[in-house]
């Protein structure tokens, strides 16, 4: 009951914030005299649509019979005044003209009306799985298409110097054009230093970890370092890894090897434990061996420990590829890229690399996830 | 020929009675567990002798050491005092050579299994191959009432439908000797009533040895041949009461003045173990 009245507040300011941007929009829009050559006339009609939505939702607000129409019609909506607003945005460029508060009052509407949208679409609950996991991947989508476009009319609109924040427009040209380029330098870092350096640090990690498991000396001896080393910035080394194995790739996955390891390690070690005292004490009553307690009791117990390290690990060996990279390397590799190109004030190519680590970053994050969700089904988080 | 075939029968009558033995020994057991404040007693001075086709059951109040002493036997606790012989070796020995079955508070079954495999975990570590372990599963399965869950996971099911799966488990392993301690505790009282009714069957069917820890004295003389009555503090033994009542008896025998008479001296016997700290 709360939480639909707050809810019902919501929705109220934001139609309102609506309704009062796109009216007070369209009243400064009419006494400008070069309006057309300066805005264009797609930004008044959506500022007429825009005040006939808000009022509807305002008025209608109580309606929760059609969340699922009423959340994409408004998301539509907002997605043309966005359009609108960047049209009019390239007409005021090309005419060198600067936007004014006509112009970011239609874009305070457009933004209100997304997230009208939105908080339609989150609300809405269906039975439907097809519809439930496009909701999913819908609502998500509608937001982050919202972040780019408010980013792109921000540095349009206020004229930010290129240096500082290019628009993603500019960022997306500079990605389209120089593939080559982005593609050798993923091969160079994601594919070689990245992905054989989590394999290699993962894989010794849990190994170390069955040892520590088995010896009490290295339990005692071996895990509080590892406890402390894991806490330790150990980018730090890059420098002398390079010493240690060139300026290619190898030192590079040394470096990723060296930052994996230990969260590997330490979080195996934990999971070994995780197993209650009852489930051991019934292993005990079969008899069981070390390995077949290992195999059938402890290592499944340990599995989303392990998850947990491939997870870390996953966006930590980006981390330390790249950051590695600053410190010596061939002239290849995003972490080289991105250097060397912020030194030639090149930033939308820094960000175009930037982006290729977010998507590498996050497919790699999402495979892990996706096999286990499939090997710990049966954890209660999942299940 | 009709003598031989007689001489035969009776020589295995002779085997039956001989399978009769003793199947736990203990002679002045204790254990005593040290802790950062001092030392907890919580076995004292145990003598305790448990025949085959037994069911006993210890019964007391919590803290009474009920559970200690199960896992005594089972060798998952090691006395510090005393002796305890299982199947006439020692209690590490018997466990070694997969003498019991055990069943615990909880199911304790794990959730990346399903029922089936649950029940097949002791069957593979035993090293049976995969038509026996089918066979066991099926049979024992069925003896549970859980036929056609197979397939399902742990969390699946209700609690009740978990505990017979771990019952299930340990029947499996088709032990001599069954271990349970308090496997019924958290079940509702219709769910427990029909327990320890098919747990009886069981019991008087293959003539398996049962011993039984609970807290509930109408379970306690329900089921058992003898009950074991203990007291905390440290945790002894106060009575050990045999029990009159036929090995074939249905629920309604609650209601007859024998069941209750033997329940009245536990209750006698459990007031006495608490009349220390008044």
């Amino acid at each position: 009951m709360n939480a639909l009245t707050n809810m019902g507040s919501t929705e109220k300011g934001l139609s309102l914030i609506a309704a009062v941007a796109s009216l007070l929009s369209l009243l400064l829009y009419l006494p400008d005299t070069n309006k057309e050559a300066v805005y264009g006339l797609a930004l008044p009609l959506f500022c007429i649509i825009g005040l006939l939505t808000a009022f509807a939702l305002y008025r209608y607000r109580q309606a929760r019979d059609h969340k699922l129409l009423g959340g994409v019609a408004v998301g539509l909506i907002s997605f043309f005044g966005a359009w609108a607003l960047l049209q009019s945005l390239g007409i005021t460029e090309t005419a060198s003209g600067k936007v004014g508060p006509s112009f970011w009052l239609a874009a305070i509407a457009a933004w209100a009306l997304a997230w009208l949208g939105v908080e339609r679409l989150a609300a809405v609950s269906v039975h439907n799985k097809w519809l439930q996991g496009l909701l999913r991947v819908t609502i998500p989508v509608l937001f982050g298409v919202w972040l780019l476009v408010i980013w792109e009319l921000a540095t349009r609109g206020f004229e930010v110097p290129q240096v500082l924040l290019p628009s993603p427009s500019a960022i997306g040209a500079r990605f389209v054009s120089s593939t080559a380029i982005l593609w050798v330098d993923f091969k160079q870092t994601f594919l070689k230093a990245v992905l054989i350096g989590y394999a290699m640090g993962c894989t010794s990690g849990f190994v170390v970890a069955l040892l520590i498991d088995r010896s009490s000396f290295l339990k005692r001896g071996l895990l509080p370092i590892g406890n402390l080393v894991s806490a330790l910035p150990v980018i730090g080394v890059a420098p002398i890894m390079v010493m240690w194995f060139g300026f290619d790739w190898p030192s590079k996955a040394a470096v990723v090897v060296i930052m994996t390891f230990f969260p590997m390690l330490v979080n195996t070690v934990a999971g070994l434990s995780a197993s209650d005292t009852m489930q051991n004490d019934l292993m005990k009553t079969y008899a069981a061996n070390y390995w077949q307690s290992l195999f059938k009791l402890r290592l499944p117990q340990a599995m989303p420990f392990i998850f947990n390290a491939l997870k870390i690990n996953s966006t930590l060996a980006l981390i330390g590829a790249i950051v590695a990279e600053f410190f010596g390397t061939p002239i290849v590799g995003m972490g080289f890229r991105i250097s060397t190109e912020v030194g030639r004030m090149n930033v939308d190519m820094v960000w175009a690399e930037i982006a290729v680590a977010a998507i590498a970053g996050s497919v790699f994050y999402g495979l892990i996830t996706l096999i286990e969700r499939m090997s710990t089904f049966w954890h209660p988080s999942f299940r | 020929m009709q003598d031989a075939i007689l001489s035969s029968e009776s020589s295995m009558q002779d085997t039956k009675n001989v399978v009769v033995s003793t199947v736990v020994e203990a002679r002045s057991l204790s254990l005593r567990f040290q802790t950062n404040d001092g030392h907890v007693d919580a076995l004292s001075d145990i003598d305790l002798t448990i025949e085959s086709g037994n069911f006993v059951s210890f019964i007391g109040p919590s803290g009474c050491g009920k559970t200690t002493l199960l896992r005594v036997i089972a060798d998952l606790e090691q006395p510090t005092g005393g002796s305890i012989e299982v199947n006439g070796v020692s209690a590490e020995q018997a466990r070694l050579s997969r003498a019991y079955g055990y069943v615990f508070q909880a199911a304790s079954l794990y959730p990346w299994r399903t029922i089936a495999n649950n029940v097949a975990l002791p069957l593979e570590i035993m090293g049976l191959d995969r038509k026996e372990r089918k066979a066991r599963i099926k049979k024992n399965l069925e003896l549970v009432n859980l036929a056609g869950f197979e397939k399902k996971y742990p969390w699946q099911l209700s609690g009740g439908m978990q505990q017979r799966a771990s019952i299930a488990r340990a029947l499996a392993v088709e032990p001599d000797l069954l271990l349970m301690d308090e496997p019924f505790g958290a079940l509702d009282e219709i769910v427990r009533d029909h327990l320890n009714e098919q747990l009886l069957k069981l019991w008087d069917k293959t003539n398996k040895t049962v011993v039984f820890v609970t807290h509930s004295i109408p379970e306690a003389v329900f089921l058992s041949t003898h009950i074991v009555v203990m007291s905390p503090r440290p945790g002894r033994i106060i009575d050990i009461i045999e029990s009159n009542l036929p090995r074939d008896r249905g629920l309604d025998i609650r209601e007859t003045p024998d069941f209750l008479s033997i329940a009245q001296r536990v209750r006698e016997g459990l007031r006495q173990g608490h009349s220390y700290e008044d």
